[in-house]
């Protein structure tokens, strides 16, 4: 059983004006003391970054999956180091690396040194840090060894062979069968969080909107939560019921549309042709509603930009009705396509343990055990009000993935019907400016297609002064690598897929 | 899957009549499709996408290409998996300093005759993210462009107004 994570920080420390989890500064002793209890299960880290633009310090974010409580705890690091995590917890290791890349604050005793985002190409070393000119020579990145007889390397990427985002892979094979898989990612850093700091709300709103295209709904949202949080704002409640309507949407086109992908790379393209129409014929609802196709900008801090559509509700009423009729003869299909299950079950399997020590989100983590959706807990409006479940399965596998994808079509599908029917009259925002200075902080969570999305702003004066995104790819990037461990090489793709980790959310 | 394949036998196809090419994109490309080029290509041309730094958008607007309902390849056009094979690229995203490389590694990799479209605000003019550390800019500043997509992202359609021109340029001359 895990204890609430409030219970393994030791009370005291707690900072005002940090909404709605507390945030406390802490010692190095008592961070020591709290990795040590992450490391042993009782919390699951959920976000490690650095900061700047107070005094330099880290911050990790810690929640109790069964019940959603959480916490930041905060350690000033003026001499630019801090206790590594990644010693004893694995899953924060790339976010040190980041972290040290970005800042320039060291992880004393961390298991890996090598630079992470930063590939030698920048003009500048820790650009949200200290800054100093980039070394002119480019060091050479060392992949983690392997050993054993008549062993070969792949490398595969930056640009791959398909429509899809860079990023590097490393493959290590005996033959046919995978023994090693490394990560090299950054490629589409374009330096995010960088271009936030002391932007404008609307201005920064617009680039979260941008952390992962095709999870620009739910980005919008969480940064949208993060600044509400910070600046104790009331979102009228029309304003949310549309901002679900809009994650929704968002989550049915991109599971369908991935459903069909993840067929096709197992050579099944009717799936993937028949798939691709549904998602089209969603993403078309969503312009003639809300006048865009992937609802870009249309969530903005204190509410929504635009209303419904005056037609809105027949159109998506036509669009449930009609998804609500060829969707299951495709499950069907999927289900009773015996080559088609030849190639996903038992391909890539991610063990519960690790899903649960990476704090797996999205349909990986709940294809391996792990029960958690933010939308559940800590849960945010209008969700408290909709009836829903979590699908879960345990096996873990290409096919868990894609089963878990398809009953959160139809729970998607229920969740918009009860919210057309719902939906409540009403201003769609409210204004930002008034309360408590225009200052605060705060963290946000929204709900992507792909797992939990996690915003934290420091606001001074309607300005931010630093914020920070954390993309659910962090903690499913490194269980791929697990996932492919002793499959055959021909089988990646279709592994890849079946966890479609965002490139340009993980880099920024 | 007998019955899904039956009635796509007798169903109407949800395949949408072409655009008319956009103006604009015509003029910018008057330019810089050489005679010579439209007789060795016909109309058929292969296209390779490289995400230089773009959010993702853009991919999933090209990838809606291949839908039913837009059916790129009855123009003759088709995404290739290797610049080798290619007569266009199409670039998305800011460059940024991370992809640069890459992206003149896959413009050399290109046989010629070759033409380049940009795709999206950010290959314009890097957008939102121009004057970050991390970014170099429009695809532009990296390699010569022909013909430039807006639209953040662009939608199927005005991506497929974009090509249709670049088509109708390359095969004039036969």
């Amino acid at each position: 059983m895990m204890a609430a994570p409030l219970d393994i920080i030791p009370q005291g420390g707690r900072v005002d004006g940090h909404r709605p989890w507390p945030r406390f500064t802490v010692a190095a002793e008592v961070w020591r003391q709290i990795v040590s209890q992450i490391a042993a299960g009782r919390a699951t880290l959920f976000g490690l970054w650095g900061d700047m633009s107070v005094v330099p310090m880290v911050h990790m974010a810690i929640i109790e999956d069964l019940t959603g409580d959480g916490a930041v705890v905060s350690l000033e690091c003026p001499a630019g180091n801090f206790p590594s995590v990644g010693a004893v917890h694995p899953p924060a290791i790339r976010l040190e690396r980041a972290i040290y890349s970005l800042f320039g604050f060291e992880p004393v005793g961390a298991p890996d040194v090598r630079p992470w985002l930063d590939l030698g190409f920048w003009d500048v070393r820790h650009p949200l840090g200290a800054r100093s000119p980039a070394p002119a020579e480019r060091t050479v990145y060392t992949f983690l060894p392997t050993e054993g007889e008549a062993l070969h390397q792949i490398p595969v990427g930056p640009v791959h062979a398909g429509i899809i985002e860079p990023g590097h892979f490393r493959f290590t094979a005996g033959g046919e069968t995978v023994v090693r898989l490394e990560e090299r990612l950054g490629y589409v850093h374009k330096g995010i969080e960088s271009l936030m700091s002391g932007a404008t709300i609307e201005a920064a709103a617009k680039l979260a909107a941008r952390g992962s295209g095709d999870s620009t709904v739910a980005y919008g949202l969480a940064f949208a939560h993060a600044v509400e949080a910070a600046l104790n704002v009331e979102v009228p409640p029309r304003a949310h019921y549309l901002r679900a309507l809009m994650a929704e949407l968002e989550r049915l086109a991109n599971h369908c549309g991935d459903i069909g992908a993840i067929c096709n790379d197992a050579s099944f393209s009717l799936m993937h042709a028949h798939c691709a129409i549904l998602r089209e014929q969603v993403l078309r609802t969503a312009d003639a509603c809300f006048g865009h196709r992937l609802m870009m900008d249309r969530i903005v801090p204190g509410g929504v930009a635009c209303d419904l559509a005056p037609d809105g509700i027949t159109l998506l009423r036509d669009t449930l009705q009609h998804i609500g009729q060829r969707f299951p003869r495709l499950v069907e299909l999927y289900d009773n396509t015996a080559s088609l299950q030849d190639r996903t079950a038992e391909t890539g399997i991610v063990g519960t343990e690790l899903a649960r020590q990476f704090g797996a989100a999205g349909y990986v983590g709940r294809a391996s055990g792990r029960n958690f959706d933010v939308r559940k807990a800590p849960g945010y409006a209008p969700y408290d009000q909709l009836d829903f479940a979590v699908p879960v399965l345990t096996a873990g596998d290409v096919n868990a993935r894609v089963w878990i994808r398809i009953r959160e079509v139809e729970q998607s599908l229920r969740l918009i019907e009860q919210i057309l029917t719902r939906v409540p009259e009403g201003p769609i925002a409210a204004s930002l400016d008034g309360a408590d200075d225009n200052s605060g902080e705060g963290l946000g969570l929204a709900e992507s297609f792909r797992g939990d999305v996690l915003a934290w702003v420091r606001i001074k004066g309607l300005r931010v002064a630093r914020c920070h995104l954390r993309d659910p790819s962090w903690f499913q990037w490194p269980l791929l690598e697990a996932a492919i461990e002793g499959n055959i090489v021909a089988d990646f793709p279709l592994c890849n897929k079946s966890f479609n980790c965002s490139y340009a959310g993980h880099d920024l | 899957m007998r019955r899904t394949l039956f009635e796509s036998l007798t169903h109407r196809p949800l395949t949408e009549t072409p655009p008319s090419p956009g103006d604009a994109a015509l003029a910018e490309l008057v330019a810089s499709v050489e005679r010579a080029a439209r007789r060795r290509l016909g109309r058929s041309l292969a296209i390779r996408e490289v995400d230089a730094g773009s959010c993702n958008g853009c991919e999933l607007e090209i990838h809606a290409l291949n839908n039913a309902f837009y059916d790129l390849e009855r123009f003759g056009l088709r995404f290739v998996a290797s610049p080798r094979h290619a007569d266009v690229l199409l670039v998305t995203g800011p460059v940024t300093k991370n992809m640069r490389e890459a992206l003149e590694r896959t413009y050399r990799a290109t046989p010629d005759p070759k033409w380049v479209v940009a795709v999206g605000r950010c290959a314009a003019d890097g957008g939102l993210f121009a004057g970050s550390y991390g970014v170099t800019g429009a695809v532009g500043a990296v390699v010569p462009v022909d013909l430039h997509i807006d639209g953040c992202p662009p939608t199927p359609l005005q991506l497929l107004q974009g090509l249709l021109a670049l088509l109708e340029q390359a095969s004039a001359g036969k």
